[in-house]
């Protein structure tokens, strides 16, 4: 019997790195050269980024390999904001800011990536899996017929990053208006309430009387 | 197959059978289908979630939550705060447990930096932990007479969980929103007198508990608008991503608080987790009893262990956070409640994906409400437990 369908050994008793290696590779077999990267943190956790057009064959894989638990559907957009922490005083000029985009674990080449969590019930593991999302055409074939989960978390996704979903049956929005423009999760869409006062909020720690200024103290 | 198998299937056949017998009823008696709209103002919804239920007689034919009206945007925010400011806004996302909701932030932000929190902090969050979910299921057995029509409960479960706010309040100085966790420990030590106060409000708990499952889970009624109304297979479930007790109650022998090693005081106890096999609504409220009965055992036999020490590690006064990414996560009060954070080396997290029990467990809703009667919408939506800041973030 392999590790894979085991139901009764605890996790702590099997070797963390070994399990989720096999996983990679169970996971390599099924789609091959889609599975472009990967990223393992032994006993803790796993990414892998898999190629866009193979988003749902992942998903079906990964479902026929025991990974039936639906955790979360989401997109992360590595631009750095324009707008900083909201700090600034809105009439002096802007600020010049690092506008590169450095993408996370499992690597990636586009601003959006989209980022979805799936877990092995008797296991207990999981896999973090993501897939870039083209700036041109920010369309990803939809979950939704897979884990029946997906649907809200798409419905989500495309309200706040703007990527679509091919194959969903209604990508109506969950939160706002239906007439409301711009994708609020973007990282250039601005929180507006910083926008109009700046918030004095940010610096959290003050100077202690005194003059220390060392960083190693102790908190509080 | 086995027997619980064939119970289910037993009871989901009797119920299919007599939902096609009114099918064919109404269409005797040519009815006209009739949109109804439960909330987003109505005493029987907690709070402000919007059904729109599409009937044919007194059956649903589809019916869906609407949501949105509670948004406020907290991944967003999370994104213009400093970590040790996040704690203040996550508090407010389930805010029955609100110190529930600090401790998996917390723990993901400690994994980035490589922190852990001494041997007492982790003690003293665990109790906390139980402590929110106690306050929290408390009210959920009360609130679930108020559904069904009774009223006695509401009143005894308001009674008994102010105990435990009182036990919240002393230790952290907030009844509702603590903001008591801080990354690499806790802000403060248990007043003295706690441990104390907390064994004697534990016992009453236990009564608490054994009151109501005479008074309520014993009540034929209860029982005939609960037993086999909105049955849940465990796959369905899974495929939804429901978590906590509403997964448990499918069968499902799942408790993040056991199947995942975390920095917290739950592998030093003995303590055992409930499983249930009939998946319908009576066996989600019959789970989360016994959770409540469960965490006063956990929250007793931790008291007993506490070991001495500081409360926090050394880290430093302006907490920054190396780059990288950590998914944590939890077993709070309603569920899997999990951060996934992405931190760019900075004061404040890059991004924060926020992921609450009730928003997958809200979105079974269409899928369970379908060919229900009007009166079990309502029992449904009770047993299945969310909290609308929990939905909509």
């Amino acid at each position: 019997m392999s590790p894979l369908s085991s139901t009764e050994t605890p996790i702590a008793e099997i070797p963390g790195d070994t399990l989720r290696e096999r996983i990679i590779d169970d996971l390599r077999t099924h789609i091959g050269a889609d599975l472009l990267d990967s990223l393992l943190k032994p006993g803790d956790d796993l990414w892998v980024r898999v190629n866009t057009s193979a988003w749902r064959q992942t998903g079906v894989a990964l479902r026929s390999m025991g990974f039936e638990y639906f955790c979360f559907l989401s997109a992360i957009d590595w631009m750095p904001s324009p707008f900083g922490k909201g700090e600034d005083d809105p009439t002096a000029p802007p600020t010049e800011r690092d506008d590169t985009v450095r993408q996370g674990y499992a690597g990636g080449a586009t601003r959006m990536q989209l980022l979805a969590r799936v877990v092995h019930p008797s296991l207990h593991v999981g896999v973090n899996i993501k897939c870039d999302v083209s700036d041109s055409e920010p369309v990803v074939e939809s979950w939704s017929p897979i884990f029946a989960g997906a649907n809200w978390h798409e419905r989500e996704t495309h309200e706040m990053f703007g990527i679509g979903f091919a194959g969903h049956p209604d990508l109506r929005n969950m939160y706002l208006p239906s007439e409301f423009e711009g994708h609020p999760l973007r990282k250039d869409f601005p929180l507006l309430a910083r926008m109009v006062k700046p918030w004095p909020g940010i610096i959290d720690v003050e100077p202690m009387p005194g003059g220390s200024d060392d960083e190693e103290g102790e908190a509080e | 197959m086995t027997s619980t198998e064939s119970l289910i299937d037993r009871k989901q056949l009797a119920y299919i059978a007599s939902q096609a017998a009114d099918a064919r009823l109404n269409v005797e008696l040519e009815t006209e289908g009739m949109t109804l709209n439960i909330g987003p103002q109505h005493p029987a919804t907690h709070g402000t979630l919007r059904i729109i239920a599409h009937l044919d007689g007194e059956q649903v034919v589809w019916a869906e939550p609407s949501c949105g009206y509670m948004h406020r945007g907290y991944e967003k925010l999370t994104e213009v705060r400093t970590y040790p400011q996040v704690t203040s806004l996550v508090n407010r996302i389930d805010w029955l447990g609100s110190f529930a909701n600090e401790v998996p932030f917390i723990l993901a932000a400690e994994k980035l930096m490589g922190v852990e929190a001494p041997p007492r902090a982790q003690w003293i969050r665990t109790i906390l932990f139980e402590l929110s979910r106690i306050a929290n299921v408390s009210l959920f057995l009360g609130d679930l007479g108020v559904q069904l029509g009774a009223v006695t409960p509401v009143f005894m479960a308001f009674r008994d969980r102010e105990h435990v706010l009182n036990l919240i309040e002393a230790a952290t100085g907030g009844r509702f929103h603590p903001n008591f966790d801080r990354i690499g420990g806790l802000k403060d030590d248990l007043p003295e007198g706690f441990i104390d106060e907390t064994r004697a409000v534990m016992k009453k708990l236990r009564n608490f508990c054994t009151e109501m499952e005479d008074l309520l889970f014993g009540n034929e009624i209860f029982q005939s608008r609960t037993r086999g109304i909105g049955v849940i297979p465990k796959d369905i479930a899974m495929q939804y991503g429901l978590s906590g007790a509403n997964l448990r109650a499918c069968g499902v022998d799942w408790d993040l608080r056991r199947d995942q090693s975390l920095p917290m005081a739950w592998d030093k106890v003995d303590w055992k987790v409930w499983t249930h096999p009939d998946g319908d609504s009576f066996a989600r409220c019959w789970i989360r009893l016994q959770e409540v009965r469960e965490s006063t055992l956990i929250v007793d036999q931790l008291l007993k262990s506490i070991p001495s020490g500081p409360v926090m590690a050394k880290v430093p006064r302006i907490i920054k956070v190396p780059e990288g990414e950590a998914w944590v996560s939890t077993e709070n009060p309603l569920g899997e409640m999990g951060y996934y954070v992405v931190s760019k080396g900075d004061l404040g997290p890059f991004r924060t994906k926020i992921r609450s029990a009730s928003f997958n467990n809200i979105s079974i809703v269409p899928w369970v409400l379908k060919g229900v009667y009007v009166p079990d919408i309502i029992t449904i939506l009770a047993s299945l437990y969310f909290i609308l800041g929990d939905i909509d973030r």
